[in-house]
């Protein structure tokens, strides 16, 4: 019961934290205004060719293909894998299974190991390559230590070591009404949700941010119209409304 | 010829391979020279800071303002508000390392802080420790480093003067990052953090003194600048016969040409000066330059400050209602475009007093293009029969702006000026060019004596580049459209084996093919009646008969 209740807290906390940082986040990036139109050009001419590049860029990661072909295939492998493993987790949640993610069922319990691969081969970079290996800090190690473990204690409990995942289900649906049932008291399966439950909290303190912050990315995310359409930020227009050159002269 | 190792290029496949690192290769530099408290004061920055005795001593507390540490994080606290850019590339960044070898001043250095994410990291740092919770809490039980922070001490300050003023704002890194991130912007936010605590650079403010006292960045006044233009038509006349005006200050034409002040006597900015000259007369454009706003390029955006970029772009305002044009068209200048082009709405509009049916600004390309399509030039290619010619696309042109009326036009109407005006013609590798192009080393503020080793380490990858095009595509002439890399490049290839004439302007091409209207043989030019100074006189004295007769 301790056990339960224990991570039934740890993940209302980390839930919250996560849903709330970001969106906290996801604010402040919304509320600072981009002042210049700063577009990485060639841009698009219209707001649906942003919509078209910002899609290629999320979907495709566009930039990085251009940038580093072996980067491309672990980051792509690790992020779809991600997608798939993510995915197939849904039914932990859910009474009654949506099809698409029945569908994927079989393909998220090898994607796992996909994932696995990917990030020990992004761990490797940051090992062998000296340029990598300079803007590393032990935080980045770490980060893909972590989710390399929640990848290996998972996959521990798929192929290895079975755990009672009726019982797993059970645990999550009933935190939706907070009542606690009991979780089973399997090493793999703690060290996965302690795992789990620290990345989601890390998320929105962290580089993790890269995920919501690439669509509010000035360069990427403008239309390249400044001579069709005047762009000006609240605290320029303040200058011009004044009439004043700089900001320390502005009336408080 | 210098005290330190010039790369060598070897011409074999026009890429410069990927540098191992070597730690600290540029860290003997201090910068460029510190800007003094007159020159602050002029562009609103705090002056109670006393003038370093030398280089090394820049980055000494004693030498910063007071307080400078608070004052510092409080302009990092006041920027990350203001822009977003910042906000979102500090936060954003997951150290990848696609950036890593993308920069030309790491690939010609060497230095590791000289990747972009690493340039980046030297303020990232900073802002992780004093403004997320990470770095608090782990610089709270005194390890920052393990979630890449760090405290601000002097030696931090000494690196960011350093290597922010190692980047030339050329955006490539941009181009290679999966989430967009623009060193430029970081770079940008570190000199302005550095010009509120003591630590301005003299180049950039100097000049933009200038421009504040005298209308450009060369310090040149009306009269010489009057002079000058009269030397250029005197030039055109002696050499075809035909009277090609560049007025100064001329009210009531239709079109203001802004160009950087370059354009009045450097070689060979000043022969695209000619060029534009020529090519405004031949379409029957009536143009004027102007004493107030002689200046196009806006050094406000390399100390990436929004107040001061907007005070140099209000004088082109200023200027546009004083003579009462229709239009504004800019000269070939780089920054100077991406102010013009990204900006001046913002920061000098709205426009609507000008005329609506042509673009606001235009560059000046997108007047010769079009012309030269339509057949309304007369041009002999042959004239620049002795050049084979590449185009060095310049980096805020190539990532910052856009010419034309379509998606990339900024790499394709250059190209088609070039390739209407002369028949050989040859691109640089694909990966030196277009939005992949190397900057030329010396923009974004760098263009300075006191930076030399930075430029000619930086200008590696474009002359390896060109290098290979000489060597395997008999490649003689580069041609550019800026007026840094114009310069840049003259005062730089004679290190790599080139000499300075190879580098030539598009307008000069431009300049060299066009056949007048009415313009003379060299015989004819030998027996001409009258001298510049008769003609001009006789102009004049033609239009006062016609201004009297319309009366």
């Amino acid at each position: 019961m301790f056990l339960s209740v224990f991570f039934g807290v740890l993940f209302w906390v980390a839930t919250l934290v996560l849903v709330l940082g970001i969106a906290y986040k996801v604010f402040i990036y919304w509320k600072v205004p981009a002042p210049l139109k700063i577009p990485t050009t060639p841009a698009p001419l219209t707001k649906r060719g942003v919509w078209v590049r910002m899609f290629k860029e999320v979907t495709l990661f566009y930039s990085l293909f251009r940038s580093n072909k072996l980067l491309w295939v672990l980051g792509i492998l690790f992020h779809y894998a991600l997608a798939l493993i993510i995915l197939r987790h849904v039914r932990y949640f859910q009474e009654n299974v949506w099809l698409v993610i029945d569908i994927v069922q079989p393909f998220g319990k090898y994607a796992g190991f996909l994932m696995v691969i990917a990030l020990i081969g992004l761990l490797l970079r940051r090992i062998l390559i000296d340029r990598v290996r300079y803007i590393t800090a032990p935080s980045d190690r770490a980060m893909l230590g972590l989710l390399i473990l929640i990848g290996i204690s998972g996959l521990t409990m798929k192929f290895v070591s079975h755990t009672d995942i009726l019982m797993v289900k059970t645990f999550f649906i009933g935190l939706r009404t907070f009542s606690f049932h009991p979780l089973p008291a399997d090493p793999f399966l703690i060290v996965h949700l302690t795992l789990v439950a620290t990345l989601m909290l890390i998320f929105p303190i962290s580089k993790l941010m890269h995920a919501p912050g690439i669509f509010f990315s000035p360069t990427r995310n403008q239309v390249d119209n400044p001579r069709e359409k005047r762009h000006l930020s609240r605290w320029a227009k303040k200058l011009e409304t004044q009439d004043k050159l700089y900001l320390h002269e502005l009336d408080k | 010829m210098a005290d330190y190792e010039i790369p060598t290029v070897t011409g074999e496949d026009g890429i410069v391979d990927v540098p191992s690192l070597e730690k600290g290769s540029m860290g003997h530099l201090h910068g460029p020279w510190i800007s003094k408290p007159d020159f602050q004061k002029e562009l609103g920055f705090p002056t109670d800071f006393e003038m370093p005795a030398g280089v090394e001593n820049y980055g000494d507390s004693n030498t910063l303002v007071e307080n400078w540490k608070e004052r510092a994080l409080d302009k990092m606290d006041d920027l990350r508000h203001r822009y977003r850019s910042l906000q979102v590339f500090l936060d954003i960044c997951v150290k990848c390392g696609a950036c890593t070898d993308k920069c030309h001043y790491y690939i010609g250095t060497k230095d590791p802080k000289n990747m972009p994410v690493a340039r980046q990291d030297l303020l990232r740092k900073v802002y992780r420790r004093y403004f997320t919770f990470a770095g608090k809490f782990f610089g709270k039980i005194g390890h920052p480093e393990f979630v890449g922070a760090t405290e601000l001490t002097e030696d931090v300050v000494k690196d960011w003067y350093n290597y922010y003023h190692q980047c030339s704002q050329c955006r490539r890194c941009s181009v290679f990052c999966p989430y967009g991130i623009d060193t430029a912007e970081i770079s940008m936010a570190a000199r302005e953090i550095l010009d509120h605590i003591g630590m301005g650079q003299k180049y950039c403010t100097e000049i933009m003194g200038k421009v504040h006292k005298i209308g450009n960045n060369l310090g040149l006044p009306e009269a010489a600048l009057a002079d000058t233009l009269e030397g250029l038509e005197e030039d055109i006349y002696d050499d075809t016969g035909v009277l090609v005006e560049l007025p100064l200050d001329k009210k009531g034409s239709d079109i203001l040409l802004i160009t950087p002040s370059a354009d009045f006597f450097a070689e060979p900015h000043v022969d695209g000066l000619m060029g534009y000259a020529k090519v405004f007369h031949e379409l029957g454009l009536d143009f004027t330059l102007s004493s107030y706003a002689s200046e196009g390029a806006n050094f406000g955006m390399f100390i990436g400050s929004y107040e001061n970029m907007r005070r140099l772009a209000l004088r082109i305002r200023k200027a546009a209602i004083d003579l009462g044009v229709k239009r504004i068209v800019f000269g070939e200048c780089g920054h100077a475009w991406r102010v013009a082009y990204s900006f001046l709405n913002t920061l000098a509009g709205p426009w609507d007093f000008l005329d609506q049916n042509y673009p606001i600004p235009q560059h000046v390309l997108e007047i010769t293009e079009p012309a030269l399509a339509a057949g309304k030039l007369n041009i002999d290619k042959s004239a620049n029969d002795d050049m084979v010619v590449t185009f060095h696309d310049s980096c805020n042109i190539a990532r910052g702006s856009r010419i034309g009326s379509y998606e990339g036009g900024q790499f394709e109407v250059p190209r088609n000026v070039i390739k209407a005006v002369c028949n050989n013609y040859v691109d640089m590798p694909k990966d030196t060019i277009h939005d992949a192009t190397f900057c030329c080393g010396g923009g974004g503020g760098i263009l300075t004596d006191d930076l030399m080793e930075v430029r000619v380490k930086g200008a590696q990858p474009r002359m390896e580049a060109l290098k290979h095009v000489t060597e395997h595509h008999g490649v003689t002439h580069m041609a550019a459209i800026c007026a840094i890399c114009k310069s840049q490049f003259t005062k730089v290839i004679p290190y790599y084996g080139f000499t300075m004439d190879q580098i030539v302007s598009v307008h000069q091409l431009v300049s060299s093919a066009i056949i007048l209207t009415g313009q003379l043989s060299e015989d004819e030019i030998d027996d001409m009646e009258f001298d510049y100074d008769e003609a001009k006189e006789r102009l004049i004295a033609s239009r006062e008969v016609v201004a009297e007769e319309s009366k």
